[in-house]
C-alpha cells in the first residue's frame, strides 16, 4: 500500500486495556488447560480400559471434540448448552467449556499414547518381580511415559492459548476481542492486528522453545 | 532327607496353551527337582518359549496342573481364579530372565536390582542396596551400579537382568533364550554366570540354542517340537544316544 502512513502509537492509545485483556487470555488459557489436563489423564485412563463398555463412550467423546471444529464448540456451549439443558450457565464458565473439553480430548489421546507407546516387554518384566499392575505402572510405566507425554502436552497447550482467539466470538474480552474494538475505535487494523500477533508471538515463542528443548531431550 | 526336600521344586502336569484353536502348548509335562538345571530344547515355533511364559503366569494356560514350590494351580480354560495379587506374589518367587532384557531404562543398573526388594518385598533402602550391589558383584558389574542400561553391552544388560530376578530370592529361575539377542562374542559372559548358578544349585528352566552348552551344564532335558513333549530325561541320556529322527535332525544343524 503505496503512501500508507503506519502508527502504531494508535494501537496503544489504552495500554491498561491491553494488559486487562492479556489477563483474560492469560486467565482462560491456564485454567482450560489445567481443566483439560484433568479431564485428558481421566478419559485416556479409560481409553485403557479392559471394558468395552468404559472405552466406546469415552472414545465418543474424544472423538466427538477432535473432529469438530473448536468453534462450532464455543458456539454450542455458549448459545446451545443453556437452552438444551435448561439452565443458566454464567457466560465466562459457558465461555470456557468448549475450549475445556477440546483441551480435554486432545490430551487423552496424548495420555492414552503415551502409555501405548511404552514397550510391553516393560510390564513382563515388572510383573515377573512380583509388582502389582498398579505398582508397574507407577514405577515402571508412567515415569517413562510422561516423558514422551510432556512434549506433545506443551505443543497442545501452546495451540490452546492461541485458541482462545475464537472465544472473543461470545464476546469475551480477551486479546483479540480487545483488539477489535480498537480497530473499531481507531480504523488501525493493520497496527492493532499485527501488535496483536506480536503479543501472541512474544508470549508462546519461549513457550514452542521449551517444546522443542524437551523434544531433544531423550535420556531414556 | 526329609519328604520336604525330595519333593520336586516344578511339577508341569499336561499343561496346556491355546489361541483359539491354534495350540502352542499341548499336554506338557515335566518335573524340575530341587537344584536341577533344566534345558528345554526345540526348532523355533515349537511352544518352548510359550511353556516357560505359562510357568510364569505371563501366558494363563488353557488346561493341565502346575505346581511351583508350595503354590499348585489348576487350569480348565476359564479364568484363573487367582486374584491379581496372588498373582504377583506367585511371580515374586519365579524369576525370569528374558532374550530382550528388558531392563527399565529409567532406572540405574543399582536401581534396577533394588526395584523387586524395595516395591515388592518393602526391604528397607540400605539393606536393599547391599542385596543390589552383592549380586551386581556377583554377575561381575560391580563397577556399572550408576550405569544407566543404555550404557550398557547387551551381555552386561543381560548379567544385570539376570541380578535383577536373583534379587527376588526365587524359587526357581526361568531363562527364556537369553543370549539369542546378543553379539556372539557377549554371549559368553551371560553363560558363566547361568553356569555359576547351576554349580550353586540354582533351580531353573533354560530355554536355549546354545547345544554345547545345554550338554556341559543341563542336568536333564525336554526336547519339544509342534507343542508337544517329543524326548525328555537326564541330559546324557537325551543329547548323549539319539535315537529319535526328530531330535537326531534338530541337533545335526547345530553340528554343522
Amino acid at each position: 500500500m503505496p503512501g500508507y502512513q503506519w502508527d502504531f502509537g494508535k494501537a496503544f492509545l489504552h495500554p491498561d486495556l491491553w494488559l486487562t485483556a492479556l489477563t483474560v487470555t492469560l486467565g482462560y488459557a491456564a485454567a482450560t488447560i489445567f481443566c483439560g489436563l484433568i479431564i485428558g489423564v481421566i478419559a485416556g485412563m479409560l481409553l485403557l480400559s479392559r471394558h468395552w463398555f468404559v472405552r466406546v463412550p469415552v472414545s465418543g467423546f474424544v472423538q466427538v471434540f477432535r473432529c469438530t471444529p473448536l468453534l462450532i464448540q464455543i458456539i454450542w456451549f455458549y448459545y446451545a448448552l443453556p437452552v438444551a439443558i435448561q439452565v443458566t450457565i454464567p457466560a465466562w464458565l459457558a465461555a470456557g467449556m468448549g475450549l475445556t473439553f477440546y483441551m480435554g480430548a486432545f490430551s487423552a489421546e496424548i495420555f492414552r499414547g503415551g502409555i501405548m507407546s511404552i514397550d510391553k516387554g516393560q510390564w513382563q518384566a515388572a510383573k515377573a518381580i512380583g509388582m502389582l499392575p498398579s505398582q508397574v505402572m507407577r514405577r515402571v510405566v508412567l515415569p517413562q511415559a510422561t516423558r514422551r507425554m510432556i512434549p506433545p502436552f506443551v505443543n497442545q497447550s501452546v495451540l490452546q492459548l492461541k485458541n482462545t482467539s475464537l472465544l472473543s466470538i461470545v464476546a469475551v474480552p480477551d486479546l483479540m476481542y480487545t483488539a477489535q474494538v480498537f480497530v473499531s475505535e481507531t480504523f488501525r487494523p493493520l497496527e492493532v492486528y499485527t501488535s496483536l500477533g506480536v503479543i501472541y508471538l512474544i508470549i508462546l515463542y519461549p513457550l514452542q522453545k521449551l517444546a522443542k528443548r524437551l523434544e531433544r531431550r531423550d535420556d531414556v | 532327607m526329609t519328604s520336604e526336600r525330595e519333593a520336586p521344586m516344578v511339577e508341569i502336569d499336561r499343561l496346556c496353551k491355546s489361541y483359539g484353536k491354534l495350540a502352542a502348548v499341548k499336554d506338557v509335562t515335566l518335573t524340575v527337582q530341587r537344584g536341577e538345571a533344566h534345558f528345554i530344547i526345540g526348532p523355533s515355533g515349537c511352544g518352548k518359549s510359550t511353556l516357560l511364559r505359562c510357568v510364569n503366569l505371563l501366558e494363563e494356560p488353557t488346561g493341565g496342573r502346575m505346581r511351583v514350590g508350595k503354590i499348585a494351580m489348576q487350569f480348565d480354560g476359564r479364568r484363573l481364579p487367582m486374584s491379581a495379587r496372588e498373582q504377583a506374589q506367585y511371580r515374586a518367587r519365579v524369576g525370569m530372565v528374558f532374550q530382550q532384557f528388558h531392563l527399565f531404562p529409567h532406572m540405574t543398573a543399582l536401581e534396577n536390582v533394588m526395584e523387586g526388594p524395595r516395591t515388592v518385598k518393602r526391604i528397607p533402602y540400605a539393606e536393599a542396596r547391599t542385596i543390589a550391589e552383592g549380586l551386581l558383584k556377583k554377575v561381575g558389574l560391580a563397577e556399572k551400579c550408576a550405569a544407566y542400561p543404555k550404557h550398557l553391552s547387551g551381555g552386561q544388560a543381560q548379567r544385570v537382568a539376570i541380578a535383577r530376578a536373583l534379587a527376588m530370592s526365587p524359587e526357581v529361575v526361568l531363562f527364556d533364550e537369553v543370549t539369542s539377542a546378543l553379539d556372539p562374542e557377549l554371549v559368553g559372559e551371560v553363560l558363566a554366570v547361568i553356569r555359576q548358578l547351576t554349580e550353586e544349585g540354582m533351580t531353573m528352566i533354560v530355554v536355549t540354542h546354545e547345544m554345547a552348552f545345554a550338554r556341559e551344564v543341563a542336568n536333564s532335558v525336554t526336547f519339544m517340537d509342534a507343542g508337544m513333549v517329543v524326548e525328555q530325561g537326564p541330559a546324557a541320556a537325551v543329547l548323549g544316544n539319539v535315537t529319535n529322527p526328530r531330535l537326531e535332525q534338530f541337533l545335526r544343524r547345530f553340528r554343522a
